[in-house]
């Protein structure tokens, strides 16, 4: 196995998981039952694991974690996307988690420094997606409301999935393959929920380039912010 | 929608092969398979299990506690009853 670490494959990929744990980690509290914000935490916790393995493999994590910039996170658009209803974290958690399980498949059997994680992370990830998938099937085939919150939900981040098949330097994989497999995924449990696979471009015209060159949507600042003041604020310090 | 919307089911975790399912607590979900997902995040999270059961409580019939002393008081002075009088052989655990 090559031990040779792609910094900005792990940045994108670790930044993923960052910024969609901070994420999911703000419904603590707000949840709409208590059995679903414990369901939550536990993907965030997950999610937050993956991040430091790959956060750690370019260098401190805590130091990438809090005290960079918003123009040098390499996240994708799509994770940090604000959590709106409970219909938009699930429709958010649909399109990544079925991006992820496919990619960290692919990196499980790769070559790379990627390799060992990505065996491991893949099993978590199936479980995000299968999460994912329960809900957008009760929530699709449940009342008129919760119905037309989902649909509003998947059409409102369509726009934000091309970016996830986008090539990424130092990261073996298939892109177009890679679109593919997802596509057929969620227009299958799209099929099983009663839902339509939403139209229109996967890319939002002022994407310029998109999270994986440091360009960010206007929710992600204000999510920085809160995710590094404390750090900021009290560096050093410990529990 | 709160948790009250939501039925209650009784959930039983098997930790280790060999043994029985043990009570381990209750929750809420919409469906079987939810409440499934829930236990697994609520009482497996820590690898405390291997296999998980989850029961409608509603479809647990309970002893009352009134019932306590016909139920079981009878069976305090049967010592005869338990299998005190053997010795355990070696290796047989989980007993």
């Amino acid at each position: 196995m090559t031990t040779v670490v792609p910094e900005r494959a792990a940045l994108a990929l670790g930044d993923d998981a960052l910024v969609l744990s901070h994420r999911l980690g703000e419904w603590a509290g707000h949840a709409p039952v208590l059995e679903e914000e414990v369901a939550l935490a536990n993907i965030a916790l997950d999610l937050l694991g993956q991040a430091r393995t790959l956060l750690s493999l370019v260098g401190d994590e805590d130091d990438l974690a809090f005290l960079r910039e918003e123009r040098a996170f390499r996240n994708v658009q799509l994770v940090e996307q604000p959590n709106g209803d409970f219909a938009h974290t699930i429709a958010r958690q649909l399109y990544f988690s079925a991006y992820q399980e496919l990619l960290y498949g692919q990196l499980a059997a790769s070559d790379t420094v990627f390799a060992p994680l990505a065996a491991k992370a893949v099993k978590e990830v199936a479980y995000h997606r299968d999460h994912a998938e329960h809900w957008t099937l009760r929530l699709g085939d449940g009342t008129d409301e919760s119905r037309r919150r989902m649909r509003h939900a998947l059409d409102a981040l369509w726009r934000y999935t091309g970016e996830l098949f986008e090539p990424v330097e130092g990261l073996p994989v298939d892109g177009p393959a890679l679109r593919e497999g997802w596509l057929g995924r969620i227009t299958g449990v799209l099929e099983r929920a009663g839902l339509a696979l939403p139209e229109g471009p996967q890319h939002t015209p002022w994407a310029a380039g998109g999270g994986r060159q440091g360009i960010h949507t206007e929710p992600f600042g204000r999510m920085l912010a809160e995710m590094q003041h404390l750090h900021r604020s009290h560096p050093g310090a410990s529990w | 929608m709160t948790g009250t919307d939501w039925p209650l089911w009784e959930v039983f975790v098997r930790s280790r092969r060999g043994l029985s399912h043990t009570h381990a607590g209750s929750l809420h979900a919409p469906d079987a398979e939810m409440a499934l997902r829930n236990a697994r995040d609520l009482y497996t999270r820590r690898s405390e299990g291997v296999s998980i059961w989850v029961v409608p409580s509603a479809a647990v019939t309970a002893s009352s506690p009134d019932e306590k002393d016909p139920f079981f008081e009878p069976a305090a002075d049967k010592p005869y009853r338990h299998p005190t009088f053997y010795e355990i052989p070696e290796g047989v655990q989980h007993l």
